[in-house]
């Protein structure tokens, strides 16, 4: 008896230390951190009569490192902008951006490159009105190259008029393209016709600031939420600049208030993934991400709610290598390799989160088109697994490269999750094509960042999550003088095809959609790149939290309808 | 003895200036650059931002600069865990809880350490003995991130006599982390006068004192326990370390907003200035404990000359 406890004991201790030093890493993620997004609404159950106190209480991953919008570059920033602060539109609860502090749709030029919005009556939560000046103000800062901002330039260049000039420092920040033509009227002006721009207003780099209060405060303009004007649905509270914790108490000032239920939303930064969970079970957190182990643990739980972001995993095989071919450079040992791992078995005995097999590049349940048709369903799938044709295409591609046995280098990620991942495919890749042998190589994310720059691996596990709500922000990743492709991918028809879906089929919605497919299929047929998975989420959620609604892109989350309902 | 203060004073900024030196270059050396979104950006725009923070300048002179401003007590603005705020106001900020648990966890386990040490001692070669032992080499061999996670789950989760985590209930907010953190100075100082004691009890002024008819718990403690203290003085160094690098992992396991966790998370996104300011901190912390346990080992155990001879 006594004996059992013990070994019940030892093995608890066992057990633990396997979760943490699991949990360790969490790199893997930093990566996509800045768009890491979930798709759709979460859904719940019953949604009964709100409850008299409204309450919401979180948990964040990380701190928040700044809430100056001009220089915020990550998922916690990005989530908390988006709602303590309005831009000129916002994702609904649909994920279609609709007007937000522009009253209704703007007006646009026939060529497609002005856009001019009239201005709802808003205010700052200091009482003061939202002007057509506060964004020129504040975009202008943001491409400003004083500033310093990382999304500035990465939002604005090349759609925004002359902004990568500006960025350059070829400019000054007063040519940009966007002006105050009276309080209450903005006009923009654009690089190039841009379909997807209205929802590019609902991201956080475009959100206005008040001129005369960020000039005041100087240097500590949004250090701390004093420091701080919000024009949201929700006002920052409590935060102390880096502490740990931090409120979102509703803004009376908010012009569309009256949606608002939610009077307090009380949020810890908690970065061990088992104590998240704990707080939970504990009923101090009303919500906690599963990472990992604990996603396996509470598969079954029916508090459990998924959601899939759209944020999309592959391999890169890189056609030269110090100056020199690589066997990938033959499309049949590509496409082999492409086709001969079950990534079926992956999400469900390997990642076990909630993740989705990935036959494609543009992820499902990100981009529609006018009738509300899925992107995907033009392509469907391609490149699938299938062990019988990749072993086919290996023996035509060995036999075209004239050798027997190819060794090849496949680069990934050193975290737990990222290492299963890479040595499931080491195992099947290896037992479906005979003669290849995979040597791991598991690195930090920086450390990939630069052999990837460096054009410096074989094969190479990457992932990419979107910044605007588009097909485009996948399809143009790989046209041949992208800094993300370094894997001497070129192909002219492909570079055709996403330059016409840019330029000259900008204003022609189905002939754009339809370029940027062939664009897609082509990608995939020629397997510049193997599709692995498209990354789901899954967290714990109390029955009595209603209408939280992820978004794709931009803040991660909307709280403005949510509400409590149920909690005694 | 002033003069020895002096000199090892001298010691100490050059060790500090050594270790700043080191920790930025190995800093340089490693690989991946502080922007955050690096992945996204184009080489262009990533040189935008990090000409912002100064990272575009030359080498030396980014290390001058660095050195300069450290010797003024400025050390910097963070690039990105909190864009643009000063690394002292965030160490600041930080150091308080830090500082609570780790005092409280230090006194708690060298209080509980020295006291097995003692029954130990008396009852050598008995069952207590070889539990306290026992209890020692636990201490020292469980990470304090285990040992803190099943306080949490057991004391926390399931017996709900403790918060679970975060730094809201004041006192019962610390109790667990100081716990976890005193298992290592417990373990220590346990060993130590277990050892110590053992071998004063066995020394001829013990034998007298019997001769005179001393009781047993007068010469434990009027005579044995004294000088079996001094030399636990000397690992008063080592278990700051210790309760140093638990600090790291316990204040992340109770999310509690102290130095150690803020420490982990500036290396994991390279916040090149947060690194290497918290790094001196520890060090000038470190550094003074150890001068300090050397000052009051002088003091406490005149046999034992500081300097040449005089003093």
């Amino acid at each position: 008896m006594k004996n059992s406890k013990l070994f019940w004991l030892l093995s608890l201790v066992l057990v633990l230390s396997a979760f943490l030093a699991a949990c360790g890493g969490g790199g893997d993620s930093s990566s996509e951190t800045t768009t890491e997004t979930e798709e759709g609404t979460s859904e719940s159950g019953a949604s009964g009569e709100p409850d008299a106190e409204q309450v919401l209480n979180l948990i964040e991953s990380a701190e928040i490192p700044t809430m100056d919008s001009a220089i915020a570059e990550d998922a916690v920033a990005f989530n908390i902008l988006n709602n303590v602060n309005e831009g000129l539109y916002r994702l609904n609860q649909e994920n279609v951006a609709e007007p937000a502090l522009a009253e209704g749709e703007p007006t646009i030029s026939e060529d497609g490159l002005t856009y001019t919005f009239k201005l709802r009556d808003a205010n700052w939560d200091n009482g003061e009105p939202v002007t057509a000046q506060d964004f020129v103000f504040a975009w202008q800062r943001a491409i400003d190259p004083a500033t310093g901002s990382p999304y500035g330039p990465y939002m604005m260049g090349g759609t925004i008029k002359n902004a990568a000039k500006i960025a350059a420092d070829e400019m000054e920040k007063e040519e940009l393209g966007v002006k105050a033509v009276d309080e209450k009227t903005l006009e923009v002006t654009l690089e190039r016709p841009t379909p997807y721009f209205l929802s590019l207003m609902s991201f956080g780099t475009f959100l206005p600031q008040n001129e005369k209060f960020v000039t005041e405060k100087g240097d500590d303009y949004a250090s701390n939420s004093d420091n701080l004007l919000s024009n949201g649905p929700f006002k920052l509270t409590n935060w102390d600049g880096t502490g740990l914790t931090w409120s979102m108490e509703k803004n009376p000032e908010y012009w569309d208030a009256e949606t608002v239920q939610l009077e307090t939303i009380n949020v810890d930064v908690v970065k061990e993934p088992a104590t998240a969970v704990n707080l939970y079970n504990s009923g101090e957190k009303d919500r906690a991400g599963l990472s990992g182990e604990f996603a396996l643990q509470y598969a079954d739980n029916e508090e459990v709610v998924k959601e899939l972001e759209p944020t999309v995993f592959y391999l890169k095989f890189n056609q030269e290598r110090n100056g020199e071919k690589t066997p990938l450079a033959n499309v049949n040992i590509r496409k082999a390799i492409a086709m001969a791992f079950n990534k079926q078995d992956l999400v469900d005995v390997v990642l076990a989160n909630g993740s989705l097999p990935a036959n494609y590049l543009v992820p499902t349940e990100f981009t529609f088109d006018e009738n509300k048709a899925d992107f995907r369903e033009v392509n469907g799938d391609v490149l699938s697994f299938n062990a019988e044709e990749a072993k086919k295409l290996w023996a035509q591609g060995l036999e075209e490269e004239g050798v027997s046995e190819v060794t090849l280098e496949l680069l990934g990620g050193d975290t737990e999750t990222a290492k299963s991942m890479d040595e499931y495919l080491k195992s099947q890749l290896e037992e479906n094509l005979e003669g290849l042998t995979v040597e791991l190589k598991a690195v930090p994310f920086q450390v990939r960042l630069e052999l990837d720059q460096n054009q410096d691996y074989e094969i190479q596990t990457a992932g990419w999550g979107p910044d605007y709500q588009d097909p485009m922000t996948f399809i143009d990743l790989f046209v041949t003088d992208s800094s993300q492709n370094r894997m001497s991918y070129s192909n002219a028809e492909y570079d055709a095809l996403v330059e016409s879906a840019k330029g000259d089929l900008a204003q022609d919605v189905a002939a754009r959609w339809d370029a940027m497919a062939q664009a897609e299929k082509l990608l995939l047929e020629e397997a510049a790149i193997a599709p692995i998975y498209q990354r789901g989420l899954m967290s714990l959620q109390k029955p009595y939290v209603q209408g939280i609604v992820t978004h794709p892109f931009g803040g991660d989350y909307s709280y403005k309808w949510a509400y409590i309902s149920g909690k005694q | 003895m002033a003069r020895y203060i002096g000199k090892r004073l001298i010691y100490m900024f050059i060790t500090l200036a050594l270790i700043a030196t080191f920790t930025f270059f190995l800093m340089k050396i490693l690989p991946g650059s502080p922007v955050a979104s690096a992945d996204k950006l184009s080489p262009e725009q990533r040189a935008v931002v990090e000409a912002r923070y100064g990272l575009d300048k030359p080498l030396p002179v980014q290390y001058f600069d660095y050195m300069f401003g450290l010797a003024q007590g400025d050390l910097g603005i963070s690039i990105n865990q909190f864009k643009g705020a000063n690394v002292t106001d965030v160490i600041q900020s930080r150091m308080g809880p830090s500082a609570q648990i780790g005092f409280q966890g230090m006194l708690l386990g060298t209080f509980l350490g020295v006291l097995l040490g003692m029954i130990a001692a008396l009852r050598q070669n008995t069952w207590v003995d070889y539990s306290s032992t026992l209890v020692a080499i636990v201490g020292i061999s469980i990470p304090s991130f285990v040992f803190a996670s099943m306080l949490q789950y057991f004391f926390a989760l399931k017996l709900e006599w403790f918060p679970v985590a975060l730094w809201k209930d004041g006192f019962m907010s610390s109790v667990l982390p100081s716990i976890a953190l005193a298992m290592f100075p417990l373990a220590t100082a346990a060993r130590f006068i277990r050892t110590e004691m053992i071998e004063v009890l066995g020394s001829d002024y013990i034998t007298l004192a019997r001769a005179k008819g001393a009781s047993g718990s007068e010469i434990a403690f009027k005579h044995a326990f004294r000088n079996a203290l001094i030399p636990l003085i000397t690992v008063l160094g080592p278990m700051a370390v210790g309760i140093l690098t638990g600090s790291l992992v316990v204040e992340q396991i109770f999310a509690i907003p102290g130095i150690g966790e803020q420490f982990v998370k500036s290396i994991m996104v390279n916040d090149f200035s947060i690194i290497m300011g918290t790094t001196i901190f520890f060090s000038v912390f470190l550094i003074v404990v150890i001068l300090i346990v050397d000052i009051l080992y002088g003091i406490i155990d005149p046999r034992i000359r500081l300097s040449g001879g005089k003093s």
